[in-house]
């Protein structure tokens, strides 16, 4: 399996797991699905991710909110660069990674630098945006009026398919950066960083259950990260046999909030920008009256 | 309890104050508003509205059909190919400045027939519903030729169409809420107010016509609920508005799924009204008044659920059951009257039907409020005590003046109660700790929080829900985005 032996020394190959609440189970399913490089040799036995195993990510999820949304500004931009600068450190792992799952060197090694610069351009909105988005409200009557963005809450992601890495870091670091937690389903041809990035995040100071990683289909999946009562916003990033239209009509049962991020060029800048927050985020609105 | 009760009434009967009602237009029958004119509906319905007051019917008003949408969609297309966008932006404001204007001329002859057609109490609509119809106007007029200020880095670009469908508790106000903005921001639109409150909308619909708005840039259509359906449904509609229940939101949401069209929802709400031990308990008591009976308590936003802390709850309780005796329920016209009517018999019966499943479920009811006029639709001033979250009283929007009652002891049971709600439109907070409103305002989960005070609305305060009371937000510059599509700026 995965790392091919070389002459001299048999490589340990890593068991690829999924992330929940800030631990590495394998699925609860048991299932798995077997992940082949070109020569159609097996690189990882992948965990086919289950319904319950997202229920679970919920949870956790929903249980890191309160902290997480009310951790400072300050806290939570150094936690994302800090991803950032855990990602460097094992760049090339990134590298070697990306390549087993087929993308050429030199556009993996492009993919790995432009997720790490990714992770520190986000870092630098966390106690930014608020100052763009908020506002002083000059009502007619005497109250003090002001609006404040504030988290969504739980955010369910489904990872573009085309881009391992840098199209899952695009979609968790707006969104966490803002204080929501998320439940991201990685690229189901390309699972590895997503697995790997886990552990970045797990050695980054991101507290357990801000984000939860899972690997599987998103055919199977897409439908209960849609409908699932206690997720307040859905991101998706394909559309593949009419899902978006699915995940849309699921998404009525609580109104969730539906960003749909399709058909993107994930190295594109255009992926860098504050309006990438403020999709997850809530405007709140505050009266007090001015008197005595 | 030290406290002594408070006197309001001095002694003295309160003769009847009516508003006068003779400078007011109506007309037997109302077309639909397409194209710049009133024309007749495709397949010749209509049907009354009705003065919920008397149970008269007020006039007659067209059902749209079908071929009636499409008609006046297409007419809000051609207005928004034609001139709208190619007219300049500070001339699309001038058209709304001049709107404000003349809805400022015409503010009582508008207050009268929103009492008339819905029952609120005239003191409501002149100060309230249509002074804030107005400066709605008035402040969206501003922002049509500065919409580059508003989004840095983006290009705000118009959407089209807009299809709005708006409910019956404040028809002009959310007429206003939804044409401002959508106007400002350069697209045309299609509005269906409620069936029960039509005439404010149609009296609207007269006015932009005199103001000299090119044709077909505002459209009005009236009918029931498969009218907005057919609306919403409609293939050339860009935008999709909508203010009402959360289950028809939700219907909307789905139905939307797979198109491309843009959509804001304004939903249902069950906010919580938290009154601390160290709040001015007085102006609580007034608070909470305005919270749940302002507009018959057919508000989204009401303080429709009461937390007081336990060790003033006695105090307040009756504090407020000593002021409900004063509210007097009856005449919308008069101007003494504090509750007006419900709006329409269907809504009486809701809410009369959640009276009684506060009493099976075992809450303790209590109604204040002056005896009821023998025809029209009238609930008096209702509080539950005794109530527990899961009680259907507690967890769904009831829309009427009925008030669920709870205690707790600590913040945090407060605002583990409060958020405890499928809803998060908005929440109210009472007490003289500046700290402590800010944890709670900070902690409660609802788009709108009242800091010792309770429904008050702005056209620059932006207003919308968390949760399932909905999507996107309605007023001040947050309200742009609505009716906008953000492009990478230059």
């Amino acid at each position: 399996m995965s790392a091919k032996a070389s002459d001299s020394r048999l490589p340990v190959a890593k068991t690829y797991k999924i992330y929940i609440g800030g631990k590495f189970p394998r699925t609860e399913s048991g299932r798995y699905y077997a992940l082949r490089d070109g020569d159609g040799d097996v690189i990882a036995n992948v965990c086919q991710g289950s319904r319950k195993d997202f229920r679970e990510a919920v949870v956790a999820a929903r249980a890191a909110f309160g902290g997480w949304s009310s951790a400072s500004a300050y806290l939570r931009g150094q936690i994302l660069y800090r991803i950032g600068e855990m990602l460097e450190g094992r760049r090339a792992q990134f590298v070697t990674e990306l390549t087993q799952q087929g993308v050429k060197a030199k556009k993996a090694e492009a993919e790995v630098d432009a997720s790490i610069d990714r992770l520190v351009y986000f870092a630098g909105w966390a106690d930014k945006y608020q100052q763009v988005f908020s506002a002083v409200n000059p009502v007619s009557s005497s109250h003090f009026n002001f609006s404040v963005l504030e988290p969504t809450g739980v955010v369910g992601i489904l990872a573009p398919q085309g881009s391992g890495l840098l199209g899952l870091v695009s979609n968790i670091a707006p969104a966490i950066v803002g204080g929501n937690t998320c439940i991201a389903l990685a690229s189901e041809t390309r699972p590895l960083c997503a697995i790997s990035f886990a552990e970045v995040l797990e050695s980054s100071d991101v507290p357990a259950g801000v984000v939860n990683i899972l690997t599987g289909s998103s055919a199977e999946l897409a439908e209960h990260f849609a409908s699932h009562m206690d997720v307040n916003a859905i991101v998706y990033c394909d559309d593949a046999d009419g899902e978006g239209t699915q995940i849309q009509e699921l998404a009525a049962g609580n109104i969730k909030r539906v960003i749909a991020r399709v058909g993107l060029n994930w190295k594109d800048d255009s992926n860098e920008n504050p309006y990438l927050i403020a999709d997850t985020q809530e405007t709140k609105t505050t009266w007090h009256p001015i008197g005595r | 309890m030290s406290s002594t009760k408070l006197s309001f009434d001095g002694g003295w009967e309160y003769a009847p104050a009516p508003q006068d009602t003779s400078h007011i237009s109506l007309d037997d029958r109302y077309g639909l508003f397409i194209g710049g004119e009133f024309v007749e509906p495709s397949d010749g319905r209509y049907f009354d509205t009705i003065n919920p007051a008397t149970e008269q019917s007020l006039a007659s008003v067209a059902s749209a059909g079908d071929k009636d949408i499409d008609r006046a969609v297409r007419a809000a297309r051609k207005a928004y190919e034609g001139p709208w966008s190619k007219m300049s932006a500070g001339d699309r404001g001038k058209y709304l400045f001049r709107i404000a204007r003349m809805l400022q001329e015409r503010s009582r002859e508008f207050a009268v027939i929103e009492s008339l057609d819905g029952g609120k109490p005239i003191r409501e609509s002149r100060d309230i519903d249509i002074p804030l119809s107005a400066a709605h106007f008035f402040y969206y007029a501003g922002w049509a030729d500065k919409l580059d200020y508003a989004f840095p880095g983006r290009d705000a670009r118009p959407l089209g169409v807009a299809g709005q469908v708006i409910p019956w508790n404040f028809p002009l106000l959310m007429a206003a809420w939804k044409i401002a903005p959508a106007l400002a921001c350069g697209n045309t639109v299609v509005l269906k107010p409620a069936e029960t409150t039509p005439l404010t909308a149609l009296k609207l619909a007269e006015l932009v016509r005199d103001a000299g708005l090119p044709p077909g840039v505002v459209n009005i259509v009236t009918g029931a609920g498969e009218t907005g359906a057919a609306l919403v449904n409609h293939p050339g509609v860009d935008k999709v508005a909508f203010t009402g229940s959360t289950a028809v939101g939700r219907a909307i949401q789905k139905s939307l799924a797979g198109t491309n069209k843009k959509y804001t929802l304004e939903l249902g709400g069950k906010a919580a009204n938290v009154i601390f031990a160290d709040a001015a308990i007085d102006q609580a008591v007034e608070g909470i008044v305005n919270g749940i009976f302002f507009n018959q308590g057919h508000v989204c936003c009401a303080g429709s659920r009461l937390l007081v802390q336990e060790s003033v709850a006695d105090e307040v309780i009756q504090k407020l059951k000593d002021r409900m005796q004063t509210l007097i329920v009856g005449d919308p016209l008069d101007k003494n009257t504090d509750i007006g009517a419900i709006n329409s018999k269907a809504q009486l019966e809701r809410i009369e039907s959640y009276l009684g499943l506060g009493r099976e479920e075992g809450a303790e009811m209590y109604q204040g409020g002056s005896a009821t006029p023998e025809t029209g639709y009238w609930c008096r001033p209702t509080l539950f005590t005794g109530v527990s979250q899961s009680n259907r009283i507690v967890q769904e929007e009831i829309f009427g003046p009925v008030l669920a009652i709870q205690t707790f002891r600590t913040l945090e049971e407060a605002l583990t109660k409060a958020n405890n709600t499928p809803y998060g439109l908005s929440g109210g907070v009472w007490t003289d700790k500046g700290a402590k409103i800010f944890k709670m305002t900070q902690q409660v989960r609802a788009g709108v929080v009242w800091a010792n005070t309770f429904n008050k609305f702005d056209p620059t305060s932006p207003f919308g829900g968390y949760k399932e009371s909905g999507v996107g937000r309605e007023g001040g510059l947050h309200g742009l985005s609505a009716y906008v599509s953000l492009e990478a700026g230059q």
